[in-house]
């Protein structure tokens, strides 16, 4: 599994804090050398021996900050994981982490709406007049998967959770197209914001929780946070490289 | 109750770029200058954790707090206008440098026709090529009169660019040479000379060169991270108000920064501005500064909301077209398409906000317009800014956007996809503008901006004539499949689309139909001047900020000749009569 990863990182630090002045003048002649290094080492940042590293180590970040039901996340999981789900090109969303990702972006100022205006009256407003529920995030994602539980209960008497990947994608498109009542809210709008987070969680940094081990960047083949490519720019081939992530800027 | 402070001699409201260049070019001549910024201070030492596509590409770590304020939308005036509650079609900027800081650093010349637009396309079609409804206006001043203040801006942020055979005139070289070619950029040339058209690289403020500006600030050569817009620059590469211009105001001793300073009101006393109002953002202490001359150094949207706020020159009126503040919003017209190469990858992934290719055939009116039914165009270019993997998932139409397939699709064409596109211009229309909100306030109690705004059949037109161009050109490149995009129904507040506001407080000859003079000087207030894109009086072909520096450089100066004169520094003209 993902997290089960085994690691060879080399942790290089190529941005050094030694490199900091007063002031915060950083430039290139600081950094020239340590960017000059990462090209021509391609790749030994990170060496991961692969996805299934076979160690037993716990991940404690795979746990619920948000979510007070198990119940309510495994519906959770089982929508996104149709949303991006598993295939010929590598994992989904479950393998990924996606879920604990949108758990806990649901729990801070994502789910709170912290830096967005959050003030009424509210209007439901036409099309092009963008989000105008008073719900939050976290309560938008309540709601829906309430709903969603509901209509596969109403639909075919079972829980989303078991049924068939097809039976389950027929019910997701009923929100996306707005089929679906739910208080406060339509169905498009919760399904919008289910899409993008399940997506925002397979491709961004693995430090949020979600694109595990950077399986999802392995499989867009995208290199992550890499410091320059000045020598590999003008390439005529395409260039595959081993991808790095955040992480690999801290010291300690 | 207000402290008062200690009168100064001038107080800029924002520290971005425009308010980093008056206060450099202030400061410099031994003005002291007090700059008030309501965000942060920050610098390259803040952007080493910067790659990261989801805290500053998708939660808009380095934009405004929208929890504070925001701006109010609505298509029409039979609408009602809601908040817009979350940042979506444009990325407004907050903090030491503004959106100076995130921008890409395509740094254009807006063309002559620009500057004389009404005139020139009067006198070659005729007065009734587009109808009454656009309020078309020239910007009172020539090219040849801007000339000077391009190149400034262009020294000043180092920029690098080579030869364009259909853009403005220089008198001079770029400071620094073009971008590198890549494979994208050099596919787009080809095609473009195949198609008789003049492809250049576009011009950059990514430094192609360890580049020292003649003020002494120096900044480092591009390393092509793929880390621009939406990002600072971890490396010093991209020209920034705070690698150059609010360094050079510091080192003269005569600019006083204070950050968390957020502006409520420009004091004002019937004739003259008197000072500003502001709220300490971390003690919620109010202030009084008063200053002998005031600019107005925010973006386009806090520099109307202030003069509206503060009832300074009189607000425009869609009614009866009478009025200035908040007239002629325009935003940029996006046409473009998408080519679909099966057996290529491209490096798509590698690049640097100003990284492409372009050509001005079809800009300005570099082509005969006689039998199409609208005015202007855009540049067309190929960028290669670095794609990044949240926000890029092109797949060909009627692919589903979620499911096996979408992810499918859209991994295999995450490098072989290419986009031609265009800055299109903006052309004003009586009905897009700028007013205060009677409902929805910030967080100080003050009412909210409210935009007005819809596509026109302008827009329209222009919108789908270029994507054509560009569909062409793209054929032309080899894609197996190219697909043109359309116009939305409604000019949409969500999906982004770009951030190239401008107008609401317009420059021009006449105070009955514009707010500022060529110096960026109020017509009803002569110490007070409002500086940045809400100057254009319509959104020509190309990014903005080339043309934003331009005129803030042409500020500066007129600040200097207010200082001697203290007076109006141009002459009216009354020549216009509004129905």
């Amino acid at each position: 599994m993902a997290d089960n990863k085994n690691t060879k990182m080399s942790r290089r630090k190529f941005i050094k804090n030694s490199g900091y002045v007063a002031g915060g003048a950083i430039g290139g002649g600081l950094l020239g050398t340590l960017v000059t290094t990462n090209v021509t080492n391609n790749g030994s940042q990170t060496a991961s021996t692969g996805t299934n590293g076979g160690s037993d180590q716990t991940n404690f970040n795979k746990a619920l900050m948000y979510f007070s039901r198990q119940s309510d996340f495994n519906i959770l999981s089982a929508a996104t994981e149709r949303i991006f789900p598993e295939d010929d090109n590598g994992p989904g969303a479950i393998e990924l982490g996606v879920p604990y990702f949108i758990d806990h972006q649901l729990a801070g100022g994502y789910g709170h709406n912290d830096r967005e205006y959050m003030q009424g009256p509210f209007y439901e407003g036409s099309d092009f007049q963008g989000y105008q529920t008073r719900l939050k995030r976290h309560e938008v994602f309540d709601a829906g998967i309430k709903a969603i539980e509901r209509e596969s209960q109403n639909n075919f008497d079972a829980s989303f959770v078991d049924l068939e990947g097809k039976q389950q994608d027929e019910i997701l498109q009923k929100f996306q197209d707005g089929d679906v009542d739910i208080k406060g809210v339509t169905s498009t709008t919760f399904f919008e914001l289910l899409r993008s987070a399940t997506i925002e969680g397979a491709y961004s940094d693995p430090l949020y929780g979600g694109n595990g081990n950077m399986e999802a960047w392995k499989m867009k083949e995208f290199p992550g946070s890499q410091m320059s490519y000045i020598k590999k720019i003008d390439s005529e081939e395409f260039i595959e490289m081993e991808p790095r992530a955040l992480r690999a800027h801290i010291s300690s | 109750m207000a402290t008062k402070l200690d009168k100064v001699e001038v107080v800029t409201v924002g520290v971005g770029w425009t308010g980093g260049i008056i206060a450099a070019e202030l400061a410099k001549e031994g003005v002291q200058v007090v700059g008030l910024e309501r965000g942060k201070e920050r610098s390259t030492e803040d952007f080493q954790m910067v790659h990261d596509e989801y805290r500053y590409a998708i939660r808009y770590d380095l934009m405004q707090d929208l929890s504070k304020e925001t701006i109010t939308f609505r298509n029409n005036r039979d609408e009602r206008a809601l908040p817009m509650r979350q940042l979506g079609s444009f990325l407004l900027g907050e903090g030491l440098g503004g959106a100076g800081v995130h921008w890409n650093g395509q740094t254009w010349r807006f063309l002559p026709y620009d500057l004389q637009i009404k005139s020139m396309t009067d006198e070659k079609y005729g007065e009734n090529k587009l109808s009454d409804d656009y309020t078309l206006q020239d910007w009172g001043i020539t090219y040849e009169e801007l000339e000077p203040y391009f190149y400034k801006y262009e020294q000043t942020a180092g920029i690098g660019g080579e030869d364009n055979p259909m853009g403005a005139p220089r008198s001079n070289p770029y400071p620094n040479p073009p971008m590198m070619d890549t494979p994208i950029t050099k596919r787009f040339k080809n095609a473009a000379k195949n198609l008789n058209l003049h492809p250049f690289q576009m011009p950059s403020a990514n430094m192609t060169e360890n580049y020292e500006n003649p003020d002494g600030q120096k900044m480092y050569k591009c390393q092509y991270c793929g880390f621009c817009e939406r990002f600072g620059c971890e490396y010093g590469a991209k020209a920034s108000p705070n690698m150059t211009v609010i360094p050079t105001a510091q080192k003269t001793g005569n600019f006083e920064l204070r950050t968390d300073a957020n502006v409520t009101d420009i004091l004002y006393d019937g004739n003259r501005a008197t000072g500003v109002r502001y709220v300490d953002v971390q003690s919620g202490e109010e202030f009084e500064q008063p200053a002998d001359i005031v600019v107005l150094t925010s973006y386009v949207m806090n520099n109307t909301r202030l003069l509206l706020q503060s009832g300074i020159g009189e607000p425009y009126d869609p009614e009866t077209g009478k009025g200035v503040i908040g007239k002629n919003y325009c935003y940029q017209i996006l046409p473009g398409a998408t080519g679909f190469f099966e057996e290529e990858k491209f490096n798509t992934y590698m690049g640097a906000g100003a990284l492409g290719a372009s050509v001005d055939d079809y800009n300005g009116d570099n082509f005969d317009h006689s039998d199409v039914d609208f005015i202007h165009g855009a540049s067309v270019s190929i960028s290669q800014t670095g794609q990044r993997p949240i926000n890029n998932n092109t797949v060909p139409s009627g692919t589903p956007n979620w499911g096996q397939e979408f992810k499918s699709q859209s991994i295999k064409y995450f490098h072989r996809s290419l986009s031609v596109g265009g800055q299109g211009a903006s052309i004003p229309h009586r009905e897009n503008y700028l007013s205060l909100d009677p409902d929805y306030k910030d967080a100080y109690g003050n009412p909210l901006l409210r935009l007005t705004y819809d596509y026109t059949e302008q827009d329209r037109k222009l919108h789908e004539y270029i994507s054509a161009k560009c569909a062409e050109i793209l054929e032309e490149m080899g894609a197996d499949k190219v697909e043109s995009r359309s116009v939305s129904d409604h000019y949409n507040i969500v999906p982004y689309q770009t951030t190239h506001n401008t107008g609401g407080v317009i420059m021009g000859d006449d105070p009955e139909t514009s707010a500022v003079n060529n110096y960026l000087q109020m017509w009803d207030a002569d110490n007070l001047f409002v500086v940045g894109a809400s100057a254009f009086a319509h959104n020509g072909g190309y990014n903005p900020t080339g043309t934003v520096g331009a005129l803030a450089y042409r500020a500066a100066e007129g600040i200097l000749k207010f200082r001697e004169e203290d007076s109006q520094l141009v002459q009216k003209t009354r020549r216009s009569q509004l129905a």
